[in-house]
């Protein structure tokens, strides 16, 4: 495929607001992870928690899209100027020649978790101020970022569960490549709430400590949250760009990897083709790596089946937590801050590397300039996504 | 504008179970009796997931497969588009009531049913029936799904010159959740789509789309009780697309799609 230029991003996370703070952040090998205090009694154990959501409000035209996924998005709007490079590029190629395609699994579902907390004890309503359309429906972040950016073109939402905004990329790429617009809003977000602490919880997935990707005693994963954004245009000028996409599904289970991991590696050989690479023009490989047992080592098989012991590889989830459907974005980011920096994060809280993991894993940070980012995003379903970023030129 | 050809359809809705039947109605050979009905299970899934799929994956799968049936294209290897306003939304009514509970004790989620809540379920679902390792999108956008769902899976074929398998449903959601979003009854739409170079042995109509940026509303099927479908289910937003196919019309169509359009040509083959 041709180089399709990312010419603008930013992200909000526990590490703070903006890419600078994760970068930051990544560097101090500091982690965003603190003990659950947001749903301590759904799971327990450690969350990535933005701070300062509750205290933002919306601006009055969008009040009524308050709930906690757009109040991360509204951050991400605003933060690296993100806002004003939309707002430039809807000058040069107009407001409907602009696409919105965010990911997110939950939307804004803390707000019906809040409503139906609120229900009606004689007829079990729920309050009449509960607007499901503008919050909980899984389309409100699309909905709400059009809006907001003043955008007029196609708008959806994929909602793939953990691949969802690395999934924005393809969609938007397609878009784009069908002629359908020019330009692309992606990324999206996932909040913290009850139902993804507590169903991960029943899934006997959390970890009690810190997540630790790749460590011999990883023990399950630590839900973050955050939202993120990319603009893609056609004609941009930037220093990078989407070079590759590959996607597929597993066709096994609905929340288990696959043992073989092929799914994963029929996403990673897709995105290499699609970007006309071998594997060893890969410098870095941003993993999944969720910190669960089985997650980790089907993606150590993955890689390693694909790039031997080779290309360094690291999971940055021990400082940003899982932040489920906006992983991908956050791990795009991740992954331009590395072009950018020519910086490679070290996985975060590893005392033991699992003996049995085959792929160069990176424990500790390294510096020096890359070309070539690979990003894994693997959701339930068995949905999964690679994309390569790398210097646009 | 962009071009596929239909090379098949499913179809279940309130008097419309199953192409064949949808096909009478919605050329007047039979009447209407809208008698809303959730489809079997389908039998495509082994037996352990077909009792745990929800309500909208057992509905998207119907049609699916139904879509799939006689066309000679190995589901394995077929991309996938699935759309939907409120994905799994029952399963989520449920879990919100139970995480809701006063009592802490009573409110512990199913790990299943946590899992099946997804929006992508029925995708993940269709992949785990075929054993199939190609791209499974899930899609929402609200009243607006089955106009950017289209639009999405033409691109698609378009830029991957593949067949895509594009599947638009919805369920009803039980109460509180069906005060917030109407959906009155399950409708779901199946369409086998290809890129016209691939050129099967008979499509069934071709089709070309196309985003335009300025309003249109959406056509209504001719018949007045089929068009008062389209306003109980987002999906039933595609039923003068069904009809044109059904009654091998040239017709020229459009989807609202906020402040623009999907406009459609559908022509027979």
């Amino acid at each position: 495929m041709k180089p399709l230029p990312i010419t603008a991003w930013s992200v909000v996370n526990a590490l703070g607001t903006g890419a600078a703070a994760t970068l930051a952040a990544l560097r101090a090998r500091r982690s965003g992870l603190t003990e659950n205090d947001f749903a301590p009694a759904a799971g327990g154990g450690f969350i990535g928690r933005v701070a300062g959501v509750a205290g933002h409000h919306l601006p009055g035209a969008f009040a009524r899209f308050t709930c906690r996924n757009n109040l991360l998005l509204d951050l991400a709007l605003r933060a690296d100027g993100f806002d004003a490079q939309v707002a430039a590029a809807a000058r040069r190629v107009g407001p409907a020649r602009i696409g919105v395609v965010l990911g997110t699994s939950t939307s804004g579902i803390t707000a019906g978790e809040a409503a139906f907390r609120q229900r009606d004890p004689a007829s079990g309503a729920l309050p009449a101020d509960f607007d499901f359309a503008h919050t909980q429906d899984f389309f409100s972040a699309a909905r709400f970022v059009r809006a907001a950016l003043g955008l007029a073109g196609p708008a959806f939402v994929v909602s793939t569960a953990c691949a969802s905004a690395a999934r924005s990329f393809v969609d938007a790429a397609q878009l784009i490549a069908a002629g359908v617009i020019d330009a692309a809003v992606v990324g999206g977000a996932d909040s913290l709430c009850h139902m993804t602490l507590a169903g991960f919880a029943a899934l006997g997935l959390i970890s009690p400590f810190p997540c630790r990707p790749c460590d011999a005693a990883r023990a399950g994963l630590s839900i973050g949250e955050a939202a993120g954004l990319a603009l893609l245009e056609r004609d941009g000028e930037a220093p990078f760009a989407l070079l590759g996409y590959g996607e597929s599904s597993d066709g096994y289970h609905m929340s288990a990897p696959h043992p073989e991991a092929r799914g994963a590696i029929a996403a990673m050989r897709d995105a290499l083709a699609r970007a006309s690479l071998v594997p060893a023009a890969i410098d870095y490989i941003n993993l999944h790596g969720t910190g669960t047992p089985a997650n980790d080592a089907s993606e150590d098989r993955a890689v390693f089946e694909i790039f031997a012991d080779q290309t360094p590889c690291s999971s940055t989830k021990g400082f940003t937590g899982h932040t489920l459907g906006a992983s991908g974005i956050v791990e795009a980011v991740i992954a331009l801050l590395a072009l950018h920096e020519g910086f490679l994060p070290g996985c975060l809280g590893v005392t033991r590397l699992d003996p049995g993991f085959r792929a160069r894993v990176l424990l500790d940070n390294e510096s020096r300039p890359i070309g070539r980012v690979l990003s894994n995003s693997f959701g339930f379903g068995g949905a999964n996504c690679s994309l390569i970023f790398g210097r646009a030129g | 504008m962009m071009r596929a050809d239909i090379w098949g359809v499913g179809l279940w809705g309130p008097g419309l179970e199953g192409w064949a039947q949808g096909c009478a109605v919605l050329t007047e050979a039979a009447s209407f009796v809208p008698c809303p009905t959730d489809p079997p299970p389908p039998a495509i899934l082994p037996a352990n997931e077909r009792r745990r799929a929800g309500p909208a994956a057992r509905l998207a799968l119907t049609v699916a497969e139904e879509a799939l049936a006689g066309s000679g294209i190995a589901p394995a290897t077929l991309r996938a588009v699935f759309v939907s306003s409120s994905g799994e939304g029952a399963l989520v009514n449920s879990l919100l009531a139970t995480l809701a509970e006063p009592r802490a004790a009573d409110q512990a989620i199913s790990p299943t049913l946590f899992h099946n809540s997804v929006h992508n379920e029925a995708a993940g679902y269709w992949s785990i029936a075929h054993a199939s390792r190609a791209p499974a999108d899930s899609l929402a956008a609200h009243d607006a799904s089955f106009a950017n769902g289209l639009l999405k899976a033409l691109a698609e074929i378009t830029v991957e010159g593949e067949p895509v398998l594009f599947c638009l449903f919805d369920a009803p959601m039980p109460f509180p959740l069906s005060a917030c979003r109407r959906t009155d009854f399950s409708f779901a739409l199946a369409l086998l789509l290809a890129p016209p170079a691939l050129r099967a042995a008979s499509p069934l109509a071709r089709l070309a789309g196309g985003f335009v940026p300025r309003p249109a509303p959406l056509t209504p099927p001719r018949l007045s009780a089929l068009a008062a479908l389209t306003a109980g289910n987002p999906a039933a937003q595609s039923l003068a697309l069904l009809e044109a196919l059904a009654r091998r019309e040239t017709r020229r169509l459009t989807a609202p799609l906020f402040d623009g359009h999907l406009a459609l040509e559908i022509a027979p083959t």
